[in-house]
C-alpha cells in the first residue's frame, strides 16, 4: 500500500512539534534549565528546627537562587535536622563561615534557605558544613513568646 | 499422497454454535481439478463449512484434511502457509475498502512476496485482465457494482496462484448477465489454472451447469451427493425438493413453531 | 431478589470474561509489534490518522483551556494579592492534570471512536476474515500499527496541549490582565519541577494513550459484526475510555503526588 509523501512529511512535522513542545515545557516552563545536573557541590548545615522546609526548596544568597535543598535528615545524636544543599558549581567563591537561616518567602509563602556571606578567605566546597545557622521561625512559638512577655510586663 | 487422492477429506465433522448444533457428522471428499458444489438451504452452515476448511473455525469432533494435512492440527505458521494455497471468495467480496482495486489485488502479493513494484504491476494487471476488469484498476471498492466487486475479489483470490478456490454464494444477488459472467469465469479459471473449486450456492440451475459433483446439505448432514445428472434423476425427496425448488418437503417451509391454532389463541402448547 | 443477584453475577462474570479476552488480545498485539517495526510505513500512516488528524482539536482546546484557567485563576489569586503566581497555577494544572486528562478524553472521542468503528466495520464486512484467509494476520497488519500509533501520538498530543495552554494563559495573564511578564515565567520556572511535574505528566499521558488505544482496538475487534454491534462498540469505547482515564488519573495522582 502506498502512503503519499505528504503524509510522511505531515507525520514528521507532527512528531517534531511534539519535541518542540516538550523542549518548551522542560526549558521555559520547568526548572530543568536551572538544575544543572550533578555538577554542583553539596554542603550541609544543622538546624534546631527546619519548620516546614521541603526537599527541593531553593537556597538563595542575596535573593538569588544559588542551589537547592537535596535532603533533610534527622541526627539522632544531636537531635538536630541536617539539611543537605547542592550549590551550583559556578558559585564556588562563598566564604566558609557563611551562615544559613531558614526564611519564609512572603507572609505565607514557602520556606527557603537563605545564606549570608561571612568574611573568611577559605571557601565552601564539597562536604563543607555551615557552623552558623538560624532555625525557622515557628509562628506559634513567636505568638506564644509575644503573649508571654506582654503578660509578664503587665504584672 | 497420490494425485488422485481427494484434495479435501472431511470426516465425521461435528460443530456447534453455542447450543445450536450445525454439523452432526459430515463426510465429504473434494476431488482435485473438479468443481464441487455444496448446496443447501440458507442457514444450514455452508459458510461455516468453508470457514472450517480454512481453519478459521475448529470442529468439535472429526477432522478435515487439505492436501494431506489436518487443518486443525497445524501450527499457526503452517496454517498460514496452507492458506496461501487456498483462495476464498467471500459472499460480500470482502475487499479492503480504503484502497483501490489495483491495491486490493496487489495486497496478497505485497504481503507475501518481495517482488519489485514493476513485477507486481504486471501480475496485478494480468489477474485483473483474467476477470475482465483491467480498466477498473483505479476505482475504489465503493464505486464497483456487486458483480464487479466479486470479480475483483476473484482476481485477488488467484493472485498467489492457489491450488483451490472456495466460492461462497458467488451468484446471490447478481443480475443475469453478471451471473453468467461469474459462472463462466469459475469454470474457465478452474480449467485454465488447474484449480480445484468449491462452489457454495443455492442457485440450482447455474451451479449444476458448472459443477462436476454436488453435495446437498441439510439439517447438519449430507442428505444427497452425486453428479448433477444423478441428482436430477434421483427420486429421493431431498433432491426433488431442492432441485425443483418446492416450498414444502423434507425441508419444512415453517420454522419450528407451536401449532398454528394454539398460537393464534395464545394458548400454551 | 434471586434474579437480581443472578443478574449481578452474570454481569460481573461477563466483565471478567471481557477483561480476560482483552488481555489475551493485548498480548497478541505485543507479540505482533516486531512485525510493525520492520514496516514503519504502516505505522506512519496510522500516526497520521490517529495523531495528525487530532492535532487541531487538541491545539485549539489546549489554548482555550489555558486561557480559562488564567481568567479564573486571576480572580481567585488577586484576592490574595498573589497574581504573580498565575503562571504557576496555569502551568501546574495543565502539566500535571489537564494536559494529560483532557487531551486523553478528546483523543478517545476523536481517534478512539474512529478506530473502533473502522475495525468493527472491517469485521462486519468480512475484511478481517478475508485477510485471515489470505494468510495475513489482522492483528499484526491492522491492530498493532493502530495501537502503536496511539501509544506514540498520545504523549505528543498531551505535551502540545499543555504547551499551547501555557501560551494561552500567557496571552490572557500578561496580555489582557497586565501581569508582569517576567514574573509569569520566572515563578513558573521556580515552582514547576521537571522530574516531578513534567515527567509525571508525560508518564500519565503514555498510560492514558495505552489504555484508550487498547480499549478502542479491542472493542473494534470484539464488536458484534452488525451495524448495531459496531455502533454499540463505538459508544463503549468512548464511555469506557473516559471512565478508565479518570480512574487511572486518580490512582496515578495519588501515587505520584501523594507524598508531597
Ligand atoms: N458468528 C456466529 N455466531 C453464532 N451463530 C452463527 C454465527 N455465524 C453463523 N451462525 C449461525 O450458524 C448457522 C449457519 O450459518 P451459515 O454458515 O452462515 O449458513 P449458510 O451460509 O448456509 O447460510 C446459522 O443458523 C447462523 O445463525
Ligand atoms: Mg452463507
Amino acid at each position: 500500500m502506498h502512503i503519499s509523501r505528504s503524509i510522511e512529511i505531515l507525520v514528521g512535522f507532527f512528531v517534531a512539534l511534539g519535541f518542540v513542545a516538550m523542549f518548551f515545557l522542560s526549558m521555559e516552563v520547568s526548572n530543568l534549565s536551572s538544575v544543572n545536573g550533578d555538577d554542583g557541590y553539596d554542603i550541609t548545615a544543622s538546624f534546631e528546627n527546619v519548620g516546614s522546609l521541603k526537599v527541593r526548596a531553593p537556597v538563595a544568597m542575596a535573593g538569588v537562587n544559588v542551589g537547592r535543598v537535596t535532603a533533610i535528615n534527622f541526627d539522632p545524636e544531636t537531635f538536630e535536622a541536617v539539611v543537605t544543599m547542592s550549590i551550583e558549581a559556578r558559585y564556588n567563591q562563598l566564604p566558609s563561615d557563611s551562615n544559613a537561616s531558614i526564611l519564609t518567602a512572603g507572609l505565607l509563602g514557602e520556606q527557603y534557605v537563605g545564606l549570608e556571606p561571612g568574611g573568611e578567605e577559605e571557601v565552601l566546597e564539597e562536604g563543607s558544613e555551615l557552623e552558623l545557622t538560624q532555625s525557622a521561625l515557628v509562628l506559634e512559638q513567636i505568638i506564644g513568646q509575644f503573649l508571654f512577655s506582654s503578660e509578664s510586663e503587665e504584672e | 499422497m497420490t494425485e488422485t487422492s481427494p484434495l479435501i477429506k472431511i470426516r465425521d465433522v461435528h460443530f456447534s454454535r453455542g447450543s445450536k448444533l450445525i454439523f452432526d457428522g459430515v463426510n465429504m471428499d473434494i476431488q482435485r481439478g473438479k468443481v464441487t458444489a455444496i448446496m443447501g438451504p440458507s442457514g444450514t452452515g455452508k459458510t461455516t463449512l468453508l470457514k472450517l476448511i480454512g481453519g478459521q473455525l475448529r470442529p468439535s469432533a472429526g477432522f478435515i484434511e487439505v492436501d494431506g494435512e489436518n487443518v486443525h492440527r497445524l501450527r499457526r505458521k503452517q496454517l498460514y502457509l496452507l492458506r496461501k494455497k487456498m483462495g476464498m471468495l467471500f459472499q460480500s467480496g470482502a475487499l479492503l475498502t480504503d484502497i483501490t482495486v489495483f491495491d486490493n489485488v496487489a495486497f496478497p502479493l505485497r504481503e507475501h512476496t518481495n517482488l519489485p513494484e514493476s513485477m507486481i504491476r504486471h501480475l496485478v494487471l494480468m489477474k485483473l485482465h483474467a476477470v475482465g476488469l483491467r480498466g477498473a484498476r483505479d476505482l475504489m471498492p465503493a464505486e464497483l457494482s456487486g458483480g464487479m466487486a466479486r470479480r475483483v475479489a476473484l482476481a485477488r483470490a488467484i493472485a498467489l496462484d492457489p491450488m483451490m478456490i472456495m466460492y461462497d454464494e458467488p451468484f446471490t444477488g447478481q443480475d443475469p448477465i453478471s451471473m453468467g459472467v461469474l459462472v463462466q469465469l469459475i469454470r474457465l479459471l478452474n480449467d485454465a489454472l488447474g484449480l480445484s473449486s468449491i462452489v457454495v450456492s443455492h442457485d440450482v440451475k447455474e451451479t449444476c451447469a458448472i459443477a462436476d459433483y454436488v453435495y446437498l446439505v441439510s439439517g447438519g448432514k449430507i442428505v444427497e451427493h452425486g453428479s448433477p445428472a444423478q441428482l436430477a434423476e434421483s427420486d429421493s425427496e431431498w433432491s426433488q425438493q431442492f432441485m425443483q425448488g418446492m416450498a414444502d418437503g423434507p425441508v419444512p417451509f415453517h420454522y419450528a413453531a407451536k401449532e398454528y391454532a394454539k398460537d393464534l389463541l395464545g394458548l400454551e402448547a | 431478589m434471586l434474579s437480581y443477584f443472578q443478574r449481578l453475577g452474570a454481569t460481573s462474570l461477563g466483565m471478567f470474561e471481557r477483561l480476560g479476552r482483552g488481555s489475551v488480545f493485548f498480548v497478541n498485539i505485543l507479540l505482533s509489534i516486531p512485525s510493525v517495526i520492520v514496516r514503519p510505513r504502516l505505522l506512519i500512516a496510522q500516526i497520521y490518522f490517529v495523531g495528525v488528524l487530532s492535532f487541531s482539536l487538541i491545539v485549539i482546546s489546549g489554548l482555550f483551556v489555558g486561557m480559562v484557567i488564567a481568567l479564573q485563576g486571576f480572580y481567585t489569586l488577586s484576592d490574595f494579592g498573589a497574581e504573580g503566581m498565575l503562571g504557576v497555577m496555569v502551568a501546574a494544572s495543565l502539566i500535571r492534570e489537564l494536559g494529560p486528562v483532557v487531551s486523553a478524553l478528546l483523543f478517545a472521542g476523536r481517534a478512539g471512536s474512529a478506530l473502533t468503528a473502522e475495525i468493527g466495520l472491517m469485521k462486519a464486512t468480512e475484511q478481517l476474515s478475508g485477510m485471515e484467509m489470505m494468510a495475513v494476520d489482522p492483528v499484526a497488519r491492522i491492530m498493532a500499527p493502530r495501537f502503536l500509533a496511539g501509544l506514540i501520538s498520545m504523549p505528543i498530543l498531551a505535551t502540545l496541549f499543555s504547551a499551547v495552554g501555557v501560551m494561552g494563559g500567557y496571552f490572557i495573564g500578561v496580555g489582557l490582565l497586565g501581569i508582569d511578564e517576567g514574573g509569569y515565567w520566572s515563578q513558573m520556572q521556580a515552582k514547576i519541577d521537571f522530574s516531578q511535574d513534567v515527567v509525571n505528566g508525560l508518564i500519565k499521558s503514555v498510560i492514558f494513550g495505552w489504555v484508550v488505544t487498547w480499549i478502542a482496538v479491542f472493542e473494534g475487534h470484539d464488536a458484534i459484526p452488525t451495524s448495531e454491534g459496531v455502533s454499540r462498540a463505538t459508544t463503549r469505547t468512548v464511555v469506557h475510555s473516559a471512565f478508565a482515564i479518570l480512574l487511572l488519573d486518580f490512582i496515578l495522582t495519588a501515587l505520584m503526588f501523594g507524598d508531597i
